[in-house]
């Protein structure tokens, strides 16, 4: 490559004259987003592109989406105006698909910032277009996930009891309960990660800013972008505080799902009572909340056309990820398994028996098919978990199989207890049902405005990455260069 | 307030309740009795098939043997006041906690939000949910206990040991000035009991009858779960074969 040509853009810039050369390079380039850089505005435009203008459908479903959420709020209202008793709860499960969905969407918030925080601290190359995704199932995984304690209260007009204010009476939460621990932990956790993704939002917003016409939404990203333009001492104090949040993270992430595990584990409960739930469960988070990402990076690549930012590698990348969290959630369950089973008490006995043989049977033996059984038979194929059909039905089976987890655990565990008096089936009703159903539209109903208000890929991670790689001729061929990152 | 200048003085109880299991014949006496002493709401044939019924002391019951020699048991389950209650700890508000004077396992209805963790940590699920608002069916609401909170929707319940049996006749003793004495203190089941099953007493009293009565029957006590710890202040005497009778 002649040295005056170094100076110019990777786009500007000609392919080797080797034909040979050349068909490498190109190759390379079309399989990686770092080799592959474009002129600043035409990203820019392509990932506002879709900000700015949306079909009927996108309209249409964020409606229906809409009526979800207000389905939810009703359905609140009516179980609070006078009857917690039209939900199917009743001793002795007296938890159960309300707990089931609070862990589900913490779990699926989980992945989000670890993702984003540990791909970061690891450096690894190619997270660029994933973290911005990946935080938002965070965000707003978690907002949708704290709804559900307070729904599940019996006096959701008194929950504030649970927060520690000063009051005249000098009554305060029990710190002995790990309710009170789920409540503290949850709170920092939505708290740190929503600061991380607004952090790295911020260059996102600054632009999208010098690049709105509307007013009002030109006003609007004014406020949001809190006047970051760009200058040297700016980045500088970006890049401190991201680094900060990566590695407070990271630490908090783990602490916050092993809590929520404590919130059963602490408990005397057969099938609760169990020492390995900490790790269980934040492999199980991360576990759903990885194929989560899955699923969302491939329906707003395919929806809002963004096949230049999420490519193949991405997905090979998430896809290995998420086998390795499937055997590791394989290993946890293993163990949880193995341990009452040799133990062989009365009330493990029944437990297991009601999952093998039981009216447990069917959502047992679906979990294990679809947490095991699909990742492993495809997952372990480069060609089968780079193909997008395949790959998200791998991500949509995961995340059946670890909701049916969290129902396994909640609402059909509960029913075996020590006192085979006060066995009982828990059976869903209709409010459960909706509320459920509202929840998973606040979710995508979220998902839909934030599209619509701010760019979902960080275009300025991406090209940070692609300013860190190189494809230079070495030798007999081409080869990948990273910069130092300076 | 008497209580308030000598709470300091009031000696320390433990409250203990005696189940003879061979004497009880499964009449569900003392479930009755427990509903009309403790404002225990009715609940609707519907919501029992849901199990949502509200007994704070029911009679748990098994079948022994195979036909035609197949028998009936009982267990009259209420809450066992723990030493080492799990319903304790894990309540965030502070709505289940313990009364380290009495050795009992309180319930602050008014400080109750409902997270319902009580009932699942507790093994012997003798806790209750209130699903809906309490119903008392004509004429039952006129004769309910001015004694006793009629708990609200969403809050739960248990057995108190009659909690308000007990404070009454303490206050009693004090303002009369004499210890109190152990007859004084009777609960609704144990009072209404045909065949005498259920004793009641202070067990740190070396002198009280429930003493002898635990005392003299050790070979056939025992507690419910008393693996897990709990310390529960009901005891239980065996029936059956267990000493030779029927």
């Amino acid at each position: 490559m002649a040295a005056n040509e170094a100076h110019l853009p990777v786009w500007k810039r000609p392919l080797p004259e080797d034909p040979r050369l050349a068909r490498q390079a190109q190759q390379l380039r079309e399989e990686h987003l770092n080799l592959d850089p474009r002129p600043p505005d035409e990203m820019m435009e392509t990932v506002m592109r879709p900000t700015t203008r949306a079909p009927l459908a996108f309209w249409l479903i964020w409606l229906l989406l809409g009526g979800g959420v207000l389905t939810l709020g009703i359905v609140w209202l009516i179980q609070m105006i006078g009857c917690i008793g039209i939900v199917g709860i009743s001793r002795p499960v007296m938890w159960a698909v309300y707990i089931a969905n609070f862990v589900y969407f913490i779990g699926i918030g989980h992945a989000g910032t670890f993702i984003s925080a540990a791909f970061r601290a690891l450096k690894i190359s190619w997270r660029g277009p994933i973290s911005r995704a990946a935080e938002l199932v965070t965000v707003f995984g978690l907002t949708t996930a704290a709804l559900f304690p307070m729904i599940h209260l019996g006096r959701t007009w008194k929950g504030y009891y649970l927060i520690p204010y000063p009051n005249g009476r000098g009554l305060w939460p029990s710190f002995h309960s790990p309710l009170v621990w789920d409540l503290i932990a949850i709170t920092t956790y939505l708290t740190c990660s929503t600061l991380f993704a607004y952090l790295s939002i911020l260059p996102d917003v600054a632009m999208a800013r010098d690049r709105a016409t509307i007013p009002w939404r030109r006003r609007f990203l004014e406020v949001f972008s809190l006047g970051f333009s760009g200058t040297e001492g700016q980045w500088a104090t970006l890049n401190t505080a991201l680094n900060v949040f990566t590695y407070a993270l990271i630490p908090v992430m783990f602490s916050v799902h092993t809590i929520v595990s404590w919130d059963f584990a602490m408990a005397l409960q057969p099938g609760w009572h169990s020492t390995v739930f900490g790790p269980y469960f934040v492999v199980g988070a991360l576990f759903s909340g990885a194929a989560a990402v899955i699923i969302v990076l491939a329906l707003v690549r395919k929806f809002m056309h963004l096949e230049y930012f999420i490519r193949k590698e991405h997905f090979n990348g998430m896809g290995l990820f998420l086998l390795i969290l499937s055997l590791t959630w394989a290993y946890f369950f293993f163990n949880d398994y193995l341990a009452p089973w040799y133990g062989k008490a009365p009330a493990d006995v029944a437990l297991s028996m009601r999952f093998e043989r039981g009216l447990g049977a069917p959502y047992w033996y679906l979990m294990l098919f679809a947490n095991i059984v699909v990742p492993w038979s495809i997952l372990w194929n480069r060609r089968w978990r780079t193909s997008l059909p395949l790959l998200l039905t791998v991500a949509v089976f995961v995340n059946v199989g670890m909701y049916l987890e969290r129902i396994n655990i909640v609402a059909i565990g509960l029913g075996i207890n020590e006192l085979p008096f006060d066995w009982g089936v828990y059976r869903l009703q209709l409010p459960e049902t909706l509320i459920t159903i509202g929840a998973f539209s606040l979710l995508g109903f979220l998902f839909f405005l934030f599209s619509r208000l701010l760019p979902i890929i960080p275009v300025w991670e991406v090209q940070e990455g692609q300013q860190e790689e190189e494809l230079r001729h070495e030798g007999a061929g081409m080869v990948v260069t990273r910069g130092t990152g300076e | 307030m008497v209580n308030d200048q000598t709470s300091q003085t009031l000696p320390e109880h433990k409250w203990t309740m005696v189940v003879d299991l061979d004497r009880c014949t499964g009449c569900s006496a003392c479930v009755v009795a427990c509903h009309a002493e403790n404002n225990v709401p009715i609940v609707n044939e519907d919501q029992v098939w849901r199990g949502r019924s509200i007994h704070w002391i029911h009679l748990q019951r098994y079948w022994e043997g195979d036909y035609p020699q197949k028998q009936a048991r009982f267990i009259p389950t209420m809450c066992q006041q723990c030493a080492k209650a799990p319903c304790e700890p894990v309540c965030p508000v502070y709505a289940s906690l313990h009364s380290t004077r009495q050795n009992l396992n309180l319930q602050v209805y008014n400080r109750c939000v409902g997270t319902r963790y009580c009932e699942n940590n507790d093994p012997y699920k003798v806790r209750f949910f209130n699903f809906y608002p309490p119903r008392f069916d004509p004429p039952l609401e006129q004769q309910l206990n001015p004694d006793v909170t009629v708990r609200s929707l969403g809050v739960m319940e248990k057995c108190t040991f009659c909690l308000q049996r007990i404070n009454r006749a303490e206050q009693a003793a004090l303002s009369e000035g004499r210890a109190l004495r152990m007859d004084e203190v009777i609960p609704a089941c144990v009072q209404t009991c045909p065949p005498s099953a259920l004793m009641f007493g202070d067990a740190n009293d070396p002198n009280s009858p429930i003493r002898q009565v635990i005392n003299g029957n050790r070979y056939r006590s025992f507690r419910l779960l008393e693996s897990l710890g709990t310390e529960p202040a009901v005891v239980y005497l065996k029936g059956g074969e267990a000493h030779g009778g029927q």
